[in-house]
């Protein structure tokens, strides 16, 4: 089937078997390798993209399913000049990551949360992230990274 | 000014933040173009005897290129070469692929190679097993009884008995505890963990002419390379390794699995390039577990609180075959008296075969274990005398004067104040403020019960003993930069900014002119890897000393260009500059010395060996127990981690954080588990519960520092301190919160069923 896709802002168009995800559809035919697979079941987070905007898990989306629509993965988020999203530098500053395998879903989850919940307090980050886990970085230092992106955080 | 003990932001982030990085499924390598993929039919029952393989069917469907079953392979790929050269019977190998007995749920029987990665899952449910199922033995102490044998041919399901290789005393007989005012026993749970990295496996190969190029998700690539060898029957010259960047290990991706060994077998049958990564289905049902043991512990002691004897029996779950988890009661027996002199110690450990996944090493990998037995009976013998649980523990603990101090089963702890780390964890905690809310609560009779936990802790890191080493070659490029290859490599650990850290102090170099290189056979001369918490240590102190060696020869290129004596010329390492000893007026900098210097001459390499170490510390929990739910709020978690030296702070605390959240998990909610017949029912991550931010606080952590006589850095290992101290602190806490309805033990993890099972059964 002809799946087209607005990615990162570029058009997108490919002939995939009709049972391909959306995580596929990006690693394997768009070569967006950024984005992982952890879990296959939507428990982890890894494979993470925004859709029209909000956090979906992209393993568990048909490619079909936002065929026409517009998708952002962790190779979109950076400037056209490479300065990091305020997310993504945050991740860095208060190290947020170690391995790097939940990176990408946990920043775009986070990112979107943010959008919906701009002064998230610690227990609504924690609650609202839930859905993306990290076996690295007991997640303290990825609750301080949303933290200082949070409205209201001092920074 | 000094870069070692600040704070500095990872070199390795912005790649990783920005564009991912590159794990073995990603790599676009031009070699790799074109390649099969591979899928693993798998045992669905856990003991039986294989009868027929019918592979026509999945022979026929689209694009599938091969089906190989054990029948069709080579002597040399028919077992997989023991993990553990110690370890008897060689009859408990596992094989490649399982042709005549299956042992466990998961264990591969054909390797189905198609052109697509989602032809193979159709054709593997085409592959018809026709197995016919025999009894299976799951539990652990069931199969210490023998009653099921595993192995027909060994006869017991006994794979290894500590005692015959010295490394347990034995029991002697009941007068052992005679003199004793007060003896508690108890059965202490280590339940089977999985490690659970968030990248599954996944390996791709190729054969370029006689030589095999391989792309693996591990932990130790020379020892990946020499598998492979010594499989294919090749030198370790004709087997090119490379590990990508992996995402995760701890511990699980250390050996080789038959997935991967057999890999460039698929690509010399099909002339093609190979690549296999698995779901995480596959990942929970084949790949190896952790812990996994039971403990029989019985404590002796005074009425005064003096615990003067000490008997733990050690049965360890090997899984279906002999793989490392079976034998990591060698990291159990030399820690089981902890952070305690206790002058009368028994040991006796045995691992056991059972229709489970080889067991494999996590996080801790044997010491968790020792702790919490040795934590859990401090508690019990401190509540069957009467006094606080730290009461007890101060009495007991090894003093500061006493190091390097030889305990009773003969372990060597190298540095330490025990004492210091407790204080300081009771203080950060505000342990008065606590105790107070605590009695307060009770004397309300709040439904919701309040526990503290406190464990103190000590483990042995760059083990087994008596230690161990690791290789760093450092180079000064003509441009006068530098490059470090290490055999030591980095799965989250941050070897890039660490070791770049290491190597910036002693050549005086910014660590942006500095390069990490490891994980790759060709680029890097020999190595062990990252595991047991050595890298810093031994991976570090190999990259100081052989930096050092640069610097020694850059001296006398300098001392030429200076017209002064070598031993007359320094390097300034604050400014990267080499002048002679009171003359920094005139200088040369290292882009002068590389230029003068010989073409490749400023390079040296060095194997690092030193002993183990023995960080150690104190945690702290703090929870509330819903006594109607049986629900668990960690509250607080406050840790006083020492690990010796510190390099880098802001990468220490992030290995500080990760280690206790999988201690709470341990302590709370992880377990893999079987059903009777040995059919999983955790092979998924909603089934297992791996626990997420929403279970956990914020830490609190204090640091101390006493440095390791042991190596030049002073540092000691700390990628496994959190799971080792925290997760009887938790369990302690939990217990601590029930002690006034009647509870006295429950086995982790504490799930709310259990601890609800366990007030039930106390209000009886």
């Amino acid at each position: 089937m002809q799946v087209d896709v607005k990615v990162n802002g570029a058009p997108e168009s490919h002939d995939v078997e009709p049972r391909t995800l959306l995580v596929h559809y990006l690693r394997d035919h768009c070569g967006l390798t950024g984005t992982n697979v952890g879990c296959d079941s939507s428990s982890c987070g890894a494979c993470t993209v925004h859709l029209d905007g909000e956090a979906v898990k992209s393993c568990t989306i048909f490619a079909v399913q936002v065929d026409g629509r517009s998708v952002t993965t962790i190779e979109g988020m950076a400037a056209a000049d490479g300065t990091m999203h305020p997310m993504q530098e945050a991740f860095h500053t208060n190290h947020g990551l170690q391995c790097g395998y939940c990176t990408p879903g946990m920043v775009m989850a986070a990112t979107s949360l943010l959008e919906e919940i701009p002064d998230a307090t610690e227990a609504q980050v924690r609650e609202g992230l839930e859905g993306n886990l990290c076996r690295c970085t007991g997640y303290h230092n990825i609750v301080k990274s949303v933290l200082a992106c949070a409205k209201g955080s001092e920074k | 000014m000094t870069i070692v003990g600040t704070k500095v932001l990872r070199k390795e982030d912005p790649r990783f933040l920005t564009e991912g990085a590159t794990y073995t499924a990603d790599l676009a390598d031009p070699r790799l173009e074109g390649a099969l993929h591979v899928t693993y039919v798998r045992s669905t029952v856990a003991s039986g005897r294989i009868e027929s393989i019918a592979v026509d069917g999945a022979l026929a469907m689209p694009g599938v290129v091969a089906v190989i079953t054990a029948a069709d392979l080579p002597e040399g790929l028919q077992l997989l070469a023991g993990a553990v050269p110690l370890f008897p019977p060689d009859i408990l190998n596992r094989p490649v692929l399982a042709g005549g007995r299956v042992r466990f749920v998961g264990e591969p029987v054909a390797a189905v190679v198609t052109e697509q990665a989602y032809q193979g899952e159709d054709a593997a449910e085409a592959v018809y097993v026709d197995i016919e199922p025999l009894p299976a033995v799951v539990d652990l102490e069931a199969a210490a009884r023998d009653e099921v044998i595993i192995h027909e041919d060994v006869g017991t399901n006994m794979a290894l008995d500590f005692s015959t290789l010295g490394m347990a005393t034995g029991f002697s007989d009941d007068s052992f505890f005679e003199g004793c005012e007060v003896v508690i026993s108890q059965r202490v749970v280590h339940q089977r963990m999985s490690s659970a990295p968030l990248e599954v496996r996944s390996a791709a190969t190729v054969w370029d002419g006689d030589r095999v190029v391989m792309w693996m998700s591990t932990q130790a690539a020379h020892s990946a390379r020499d598998s492979i060898a010594a499989a294919y029957g090749l030198d370790v010259e004709s087997v090119h390794l490379i590990a990508p960047d992996v995402g995760g290990g701890f511990g699980s991706k250390i050996n080789m699995y038959p997935e991967e060994i057999l890999l460039p077998h698929l690509a010399e049958i099909t002339g093609r390039p190979i690549r296999w990564f698995e779901t995480r289905t596959e990942n929970m049902l084949a790949m190896g577990y952790g812990r996994a043991q039971v403990h029989y512990a019985t404590i002796g002691g005074d009425r005064s609180g003096n615990v003067t004897h000490y008997r733990v029996d050690v049965l360890a779950d090997s899984g279906a075959y002999a793989r490392i988890g079976g034998f990591l009661s060698m990291f159990t027996l030399p820690m089981v008296s902890g952070t305690y002199d206790i002058p009368h110690i028994e040991t006796r450990a045995r691992s056991f075969v059972t229709n489970t996944v080889p067991s494999e090493a996590f996080r801790g990998a044997g010491r968790p274990e020792a702790t919490l037995s040795i934590e859990r009976c401090m508690d019990l013998f401190a509540a069957e005398v009467g006094l606080d649980p730290v009461e007890v523990r101060r009495r007991n603990l090894i003093q500061p004067d006493t190091f390097p101090v030889t305990t009773a089963v003969g372990t060597v702890y190298d540095s330490g104040d025990y004492e210091a780390s407790l204080d300081m964890a009771l203080q950060a905690a505000g342990i008065d403020e606590l105790r107070a809310e605590r009695r307060c609560r009770r004397e309300a009779g709040d439904p919701v019960a309040m526990g503290i936990g406190v464990s103190v802790y000590v483990e042995v890191t760059a083990g087994p003993a008596p230690g161990g080493n690791e290789f760093a070659k450092v180079e000064v490029t003509d441009e006068g930069r530098a490059r470090v290859y290490s055999g030591s490599f980095s799965h989250g650990q941050s070897h890039a900014t660490t070791f770049a850290m290491i190597a910036a102090e002693q050549l005086g170099m910014s660590i942006d002119d500095i390069e990490v290189i490891q994980g790759d056979t060709d680029l890097v001369a020999q190595g062990t890897g990252t595991f047991g918490s050595r890298s810093t240590q031994l991976g570090g102190s190999a990259v100081f000393e052989a930096a050092g060696s640069v610097v020694g020869k850059a001296r006398e290129v300098a001392a030429d260009l200076l017209e002064a004596a070598a031993d007359d010329v320094v390097l300034d390492t604050d400014s990267g500059l080499f002048h002679v000893v009171g003359s920094p007026a005139v200088s040369k900098g290292w882009s002068d010395v590389a230029a003068a210097a010989e073409a490749g001459s400023l390079v040296a390499d060095h194997d690092f060996n030193a002993d183990c170490s023995y960080p150690f510390g104190t945690h702290v929990a703090v929870v509330d127990v819903d006594t109607e739910t049986g629900g668990v709020t960690l509250r607080r978690m406050i840790t006083c981690d020492d690990a010796g030296t510190i390099i880098n702070p802001i990468i220490v605390e992030g290995q500080r954080h990760g280690g206790i959240a999988q201690g709470v998990a341990q302590a709370l909610l992880e377990e893999v588990a079987y059903d009777e017949d040995g059919n999983p029912v955790t092979s998924n991550f909603a089934d297992y519960a791996v626990i997420s931010m929403a279970e956990l606080p914020s830490f609190e952590l204090v640091s101390m520092q006493t440095p390791t006589p042991n190596n030049p850095l002073g540092a000691k290992g700390v990628g496994e301190s959190g799971a080792i101290g925290c997760t009887p602190a938790v369990q302690s806490a939990v217990i601590d919160a029930l002690s006034p309805l009647g509870v006295t033990h429950i086995d982790v993890p504490m799930t709310p069923q259990k601890i609800w099972t366990a007030i039930a059964e106390a209000n009886e």
